[in-house]
């Protein structure tokens, strides 16, 4: 089984790079939506709340393979053809973006009127609120559950290779093609994914270590 | 310097202002004038609008009508009547000519006790970390706390974090500093030591509007008294006629006996 298993990780080397890139372009770019439209859900005029509200319900009420297939099959009937890759990088964000809302807006949501108050008495503009008052002290409640959140994505990054992109799954897929020998295959792959999961929780523990002064 | 024959204008300046909660009437037609280096108390049952008046002042509360101006400026609208709110930065801007503090701290809980009074004089006057935490340092040591610089708030006691809380406000500078129950939610041990700042900052000039039940405070520290009952300004005048036991003002009479009943 370490033989084969051993014959195999070269030809894993390149998906798991990409499951790896798919991961991360997908945690950054639904942090940077994520937290601009959280901002606008809990800060936002009504009509921009009841958009993100409405946004963020729908996406999350969708399988996240509905979500990527509609991406993939579904859009170039209005014209829009991506890129098998970045049709799942699309799907993907859609789906964490809305995750990443909920995450700040309950955050955010727990830092008392007070401090807001405060931080309006000394002069603070809105800008300088946020990330001098608010954020700060948001972050230690946003932390585990967006790690939680990043790990689901490493997870979800699998289901690209439903598009045929050779991730670390479809390489897994290819390698057992060719040998037949499915078991040690899948645990090596499962493990790769734990080892990736398990190194992003040890991070967020120590990070949230870091945070845990803030008492109120 | 000019001639003194005109009248000095008020630096706070509060005209028929008026506010509703939904049906809830708060203020009715509230007006008062501070001037400069005047400390003001103002008293009144709970649910009278003595906090929505103070909110008012620095606009964390806008009004429906009515008039708010300190130094002259209209605070939360711009000028000309229109009634056309300030925009976000003015505001901003504005608000960091009057300090608050509040009833229950508000301390910025991941700064320390300089950091919370550094933060505005930093992003707001444009200071230098060295220098906002010399000015820091000094307010601190004014309020007996020059030795906790470097303490959180939540390693601080009540009576502690409150003086943070003043020397945060007063380090701005500001014209005017409003105080919002400051010490309705300590421990009775701990409001003297709140209570002989604020007493200090008097002394200095500090134009002071104080919203408070420290009835023996307001006699002995504030030149006017403004008792508010029903969202409007009932009586005003000097603590020794205010607190009176005669006066012929019925809703004054109930209230100070009430509180004289629950609190002596």
């Amino acid at each position: 089984m370490l033989g084969q298993i051993i014959y195999a990780l070269p030809f894993l080397a390149e998906g798991f790079a990409l499951t790896l890139w798919v991961s991360f372009l997908v945690v950054l770019f639904s942090l940077m939506a994520g937290v601009i439209l959280g901002v606008g859900l809990v800060y936002g005029p009504v009509p921009l709340r009841w958009a993100v509200r409405i946004f963020s319900d729908t996406i999350r009420g969708i399988p996240i393979l509905v979500l990527i297939f509609f991406v993939y099959y579904g859009l170039p009937a209005i014209g829009l053809h991506l890129p098998s890759f970045w049709a799942a990088v699309t799907a993907l964000t859609l789906f964490k973006t809305a995750q990443v809302v909920e995450y700040l807006r309950g955050a955010v949501g727990s830092i008392p009127r007070g401090q807001t108050e405060a931080a309006m008495a000394i002069g603070l503009t809105f800008r300088q609120q946020l990330t001098s008052v608010i954020f700060p002290q948001a972050f230690r409640r946003f932390l585990p559950p967006w790690i939680n959140g990043v790990t689901d994505a490493v997870k979800g990054s699998a289901l690209v290779s439903l598009l045929g992109i050779t991730d670390l799954m479809q390489a897994i897929n290819q390698v057992i093609g060719r040998t037949y020998e499915a078991m040690p295959l899948y645990i090596l792959g499962a493990l790769i994914y734990f080892a990736v999961n398990y190194t992003l929780s040890l991070a967020s523990r120590r990070l949230e270590r870091r945070f845990t002064f803030i008492r109120e | 310097m000019a001639t003194n024959t005109q009248e000095i204008p008020a630096l706070l300046d509060v005209r028929d202002v008026s506010k509703a909660f939904g049906t809830v009437q708060v203020l009715r037609s509230v007006s008062l004038k501070v001037s400069r280096g005047e400390v003001v108390t103002v008293i009144g049952p709970s649910g009278s609008g003595k906090t929505t008046l103070l909110r008012c002042v620095n606009f964390l509360e806008s009004y429906d009508s009515g008039s708010i101006r300190i130094d002259g400026k209209e605070v939360g609208f711009r000028e000309g009547g229109s009634r056309q709110r300030r925009g976000e930065r003015d505001l901003a801007a504005m608000r960091a000519e009057t300090g608050m503090v509040f009833q229950s701290f508000n301390l910025f809980p991941h700064l320390t006790a300089a950091g919370n009074i550094m933060l505005g004089l930093t992003k707001v006057r444009g200071k230098s970390t060295a220098e906002a935490r010399s000015i820091a340092e000094h307010w601190l040591g004014r309020v007996g706390l020059g030795h906790k610089a470097d303490s959180l708030p939540a390693e601080l006691s009540g009576g502690q974090q409150q003086r943070v809380g003043i020397a945060r406000a007063v380090a701005m500078e500001p014209k005017i500093l409003l105080l919002d129950e400051i010490t309705s939610a300590l421990d009775p041990e701990l409001v003297g030591e709140v209570l002989e700042v604020v007493r200090g900052l008097a002394q200095d000039g500090m134009t002071m509007v104080m919203v408070t039940h420290e009835m023996a405070f307001a006699r002995d520290a504030s030149s006017r008294i403004v008792f508010m009952a029903d969202g409007g300004v009932s009586a005003i005048g000097p603590p020794r006629d205010i607190l009176a036991a005669e006066t012929d003002n019925e809703r004054l009479r109930s209230f100070l006996a009430r509180f004289r009943a629950s609190h002596f």
